[in-house]
C-alpha cells in the first residue's frame, strides 16, 4: 500500500488525479440522478449547500470528519506496516465498552480526571481488539484480513449481549445503557451557552481536536520516530526488515494495537461526546468508511483529514439531499458515496497512465 | 474557474428550492434504520401515512434514518420547518424525540414502541405479548408433533416480548410442548436476512417443529418460505402475511402500527391530538391474529373458539399474559 511511486510531480499525484477522479465520480453519480428523474445540478447544489452553506452544515461535516479521521488513521497505520485492518468497525464498537465502563462507574470523579480516563479506556479496549488478531498474524500466520473481519462479528455479538443483559436498565425497551453523566463531553452548543453564545444544535464536540491531534501524532510516529521507521520498513519490505534485525512479530502486534487504539477513539466522539450512552451499532459503518478514507488520503495524515472532510461533506450533504428530495432515497445517497469510493479508491490508478504520458518527468 | 460559477449557480437554485418547502401543521414521519419498505414494521407505518395522504390530500414529510446521528438531525429538521405532529418509528428514536420535543413545546410529537414522558409527546406502545399469546395457542393446537419454533430478528427486549407471549400461549394449550427459540443475528442485518431465516427454520423443522412463528422483519419472509417448502406451517408478523403462502401460513400476529400512525396524523389535523401513553392491546384492536380465506382451512371452528375465549379472557383481565420487558423475565420457557 505504501509502495513508492511517483515519477509524476507531486501536485499531479496528490492534487490533480484525486480531483479528476472526484469529477468523474460526480458525473457518473449525476447520470444516476438523471435516470431517477431529478436534476443532477440541483442535487449537487443541495448537497453542497447542505454541507457548506451554513454553520450547522459545517458543524455536521466536521462531526463526521472526526469519526472518519480516527478510522482512516487506524487503517493507515496498519497499511504502513503492510497490514490490511478491516476490523476498525469492531474495534471502535468494542472500545465503546471501555468508555462506558469508566464513564458509568467512575462518576464520582471530577470530569478533568474521568474524561481522560475514559479516553484512555476507549483507546485501550480498541487496541486490545486489534492486538489479538495482530498476535494471531504474527505468531500463527492467521491472515489479518480474515481475523479482523471475524472480530467485527464477535464484537457485534458480544456488545448485543452485554448491552442487553448488563448495561440496559430493567424495564427499558431501548437497547442502550443509562446516560453517562460523569465523562460527558459537552458539545460546542453547550460550551457556547456557558459563555453566552447561541450556536445551532449539532453533535460537533471538542473531540475534533483530539482527531487533529491524533493525525499529527500519527505523522510524528511514522516519520519522526524509530518505531515508525521500523513500521514502514516492515510494510515496504519484510525481508529487508528482517535482515536489518527488525523484530517483525513485534512490529505487527504493536502497529495493530496502535491501529485499534485509533479506531477506538471513535467511541470517545460517539459514546462520550454525542450519544452519552452505550448503544447498539453506534459506530454506524465509520470503521469501513475509514478504509476508503485511508485509500483516498494515500495513508498520509494530511490526506486522511482532507478525505475525511470529503466524506463528511458527502454524508451531511447526502442527508440534506434526502430531506429536500424524497425521491432521492438514502439508498441513492449510498450509491453516490459508493461511486466516489470506487473512483477515488479502487480506480485511483485509472488516470495515472494518461497523466504520466502528459507529465512524464525523465528520471532514473 | 468555469466549474465554480456553475456550482454557485446550482447552489443558489437549490436554496430557492429549499425555502419553498415551508410546512405548517403538516405531519412528518421518521422511519427507523430498517427502511420504509421492510414488508413489516416500517412499511406498516408507511401504509398508515399513505392512507392519511390519500384521504386528506396532505403531503407529509418523511425521512429514512441511515445512521445514529441522523435521528436527532431528522426530527430537529422537521421541527425547524414547523411540521406537526412528527412521528418517530421505533424505540431507538426515544432519546432524540425527548431532546427535540423539549425544545419545541408548541409542536406535537409521537413515538411508537417507547414511552417519552413529555406534555407534547404521544407515546404509542403495543401489547405484543397478548397477540403473540393467541398465535401461540393456535400454534400449540395446530402442531402434530408437539414441537413449535420461534425465529426472532435480533436479541432485543422487544423480540423477547414477542417470544415470551408466544411460549405462554403454546403452553396454555399444550403444557408439554417444546418451543425452539432462535435469533437471526447480532447486527441490523438480522432484520433483512431471509436466507438465514430460512436456514434457521429448516434447522427447527429438522428437530421436529411443525409450526414456526417469525418476528424478524424481512427475515421472516424466508421463514415463511422455508416452512411452506418443507410442509410445515408458519405464523407471520406485524402485517397480515397470510396471503404470502395460501394454506401454509397458519395466521399472522397483527400489530396495527398503520392505524396508530394514521390516527396520530388525523388527530393532528383535526386538532384532537392527545399526548400521553396510548397502550394498544387486544381490547383496542391494536394487536390480534389474522383470519381470512387463505388460512380458513387451517383453523378449525374448535380452535378458533378456544382462541376467542382466551381473547375475551385477556380483555376481561381473567388471563394475565406476562410482559417480558416488565422484569426481563419470562415465566415460560
Amino acid at each position: 500500500m505504501a509502495a513508492p511511486r511517483s515519477e509524476l510531480p507531486a501536485w499531479v499525484d496528490i492534487g490533480l488525479i484525486p480531483l479528476l477522479n472526484l469529477a468523474v465520480a460526480l458525473i457518473v453519480a449525476g447520470l444516476v440522478v438523471v435516470i431517477i428523474g431529478e436534476n443532477p445540478l440541483q442535487a449537487l447544489g443541495i448537497m453542497l449547500n447542505g454541507a457548506l452553506g451554513s454553520f450547522k452544515g459545517w458543524s455536521y461535516l466536521f462531526y463526521y470528519t472526526t469519526n472518519f479521521t480516527f478510522t482512516g488513521l487506524a487503517v493507515a497505520v496498519a497499511f504502513h506496516a503492510g497490514l490490511f485492518n478491516i476490523g476498525g468497525e469492531g474495534q471502535a464498537y468494542f472500545a465503546g465498552l471501555g468508555a462506558a465502563i469508566v464513564g458509568l462507574n467512575l462518576e464520582f470523579l471530577p470530569w478533568p480526571i474521568v474524561i481522560p480516563l475514559a479516553v484512555l479506556a476507549s483507546a485501550g479496549f480498541g487496541a486490545f481488539w486489534a492486538w489479538v488478531p495482530g498476535v494471531l498474524q504474527a505468531k500463527r500466520g492467521s491472515h489479518i484480513v480474515i481475523t479482523t473481519i471475524m472480530f467485527n462479528f464477535i464484537a457485534a455479538s458480544l456488545m448485543v449481549y452485554l448491552i442487553n443483559n448488563v448495561f440496559r436498565p430493567v424495564g427499558r425497551m431501548a437497547v442502550e445503557s443509562r446516560e453517562i453523566t460523569g465523562a460527558y463531553i459537552l458539545n460546542f452548543r453547550e460550551l457556547g451557552r456557558l459563555i453566552g453564545w447561541k450556536l445551532p444544535s449539532t453533535p460537533l464536540n471538542p473531540t475534533i481536536f483530539l482527531a487533529f491531534l491524533a493525525a499529527w501524532g500519527v505523522w510524528y510516529l511514522l516519520w519522526r520516530t524509530k518505531l515508525g521507521y521500523e513500521i514502514r520498513t516492515v510494510g515496504a519490505n519484510p525481508e529487508a526488515a528482517a535482515y536489518a534485525g527488525i523484530d517483525q512479530a513485534r512490529i505487527i502486534t504493536v502497529s495493530m494495537a496502535i491501529s485499534g487504539a485509533l479506531a477506538g477513539l471513535l467511541s470517545v466522539n460517539e459514546v462520550l461526546g454525542v450519544q452519552h450512552r452505550l448503544l447498539l451499532e453506534f459506530a454506524g459503518g465509520a470503521g469501513f468508511v475509514g478504509i476508503a478514507v485511508a485509500l483516498m488520503g494515500r495513508s498520509h495524515p494530511v490526506g486522511i483529514v482532507l478525505a475525511a472532510m470529503l466524506f463528511g461533506l458527502l454524508y451531511q450533504g447526502g442527508t440534506e439531499l434526502s430531506f429536500a428530495r424524497p425521491l432521492i432515497s438514502r439508498d441513492m445517497i449510498v450509491v453516490i458515496q459508493g461511486l466516489v469510493i470506487l473512483f477515488m479508491g479502487a480506480l485511483e490508478y485509472a488516470f495515472r497512465p494518461w497523466m504520466a504520458a502528459l507529465f512524464f518527468k525523465p528520471e532514473d | 474557474m468555469n466549474k465554480r460559477t456553475l456550482l454557485a449557480a446550482a447552489a443558489s437554485l437549490a436554496m430557492m428550492a429549499v425555502s419553498a418547502l415551508a410546512a405548517d401543521d403538516k405531519p412528518a414521519i421518521v422511519f427507523d434504520i430498517g427502511g420504509k419498505f421492510d414488508k413489516s414494521f416500517n412499511e406498516s407505518m408507511y401504509n398508515g401515512a399513505e392512507r392519511f395522504k390519500k384521504e386528506s390530500g396532505i403531503q407529509y414529510g418523511e425521512f429514512e434514518i441511515a445512521n445514529e446521528a441522523q435521528r436527532e438531525q431528522a426530527i430537529r429538521n422537521f421541527a425547524d420547518q414547523g411540521y406537526s405532529p412528527i412521528i418517530a418509528a421505533g424505540f431507538a428514536q426515544a432519546a432524540a424525540v425527548e431532546k427535540v420535543a423539549k425544545e419545541y413545546p408548541d409542536l406535537k410529537f409521537a413515538i411508537v414502541d417507547m414511552v417519552v414522558d413529555l406534555p407534547n409527546v404521544q407515546s404509542i406502545v403495543f401489547k405484543e405479548q397478548e397477540g403473540s399469546y393467541l398465535v401461540g395457542m393456535l400454534a400449540g393446537l395446530a402442531s402434530k408433533t408437539g414441537k413449535v419454533g420461534f425465529v426472532g430478528g435480533m436479541d432485543i427486549p422487544l423480540i423477547r416480548k414477542f417470544g415470551c407471549g408466544y411460549v405462554q400461549g403454546v403452553k396454555a394449550v399444550r403444557p408439554d410442548a417444546t418451543v425452539f427459540q432462535n435469533m437471526t443475528g447480532d447486527t441490523g442485518a438480522a432484520w433483512n436476512d431471509p436466507v438465514k431465516g430460512g436456514e434457521i427454520t429448516k434447522g427447527q423443522m429438522a428437530q421436529g417443529a411443525d409450526v414456526v412463528y417469525a418476528a424478524a422483519g424481512a427475515t421472516g419472509l424466508g421463514v415463511l418460505q422455508a416452512a411452506a417448502d418443507g410442509g410445515a406451517l408458519s405464523i407471520g408478523v406485524d402485517a397480515n402475511q397470510n396471503y404470502l403462502h395460501p394454506g401454509k401460513v397458519l395466521t399472522s400476529m397483527m400489530k396495527r402500527v398503520d392505524v396508530a400512525v394514521y390516527n396520530a396524523m388525523k388527530s393532528g389535523k383535526d386538532g384532537t391530538f392527545k399526548s400521553g401513553i396510548q397502550e394498544l392491546g387486544l381490547a383496542q384492536d391494536g394487536v390480534g391474529y389474522a383470519m381470512d380465506d387463505y388460512n380458513k382451512p387451517l383453523v378449525t371452528a374448535d380452535m378458533q373458539a378456544k382462541v376467542e375465549a382466551a381473547k375475551a379472557g385477556i380483555i376481561a383481565g381473567k388471563i394475565q399474559v406476562h410482559d417480558y420487558t416488565a422484569d426481563n423475565k419470562c415465566p415460560a420457557e
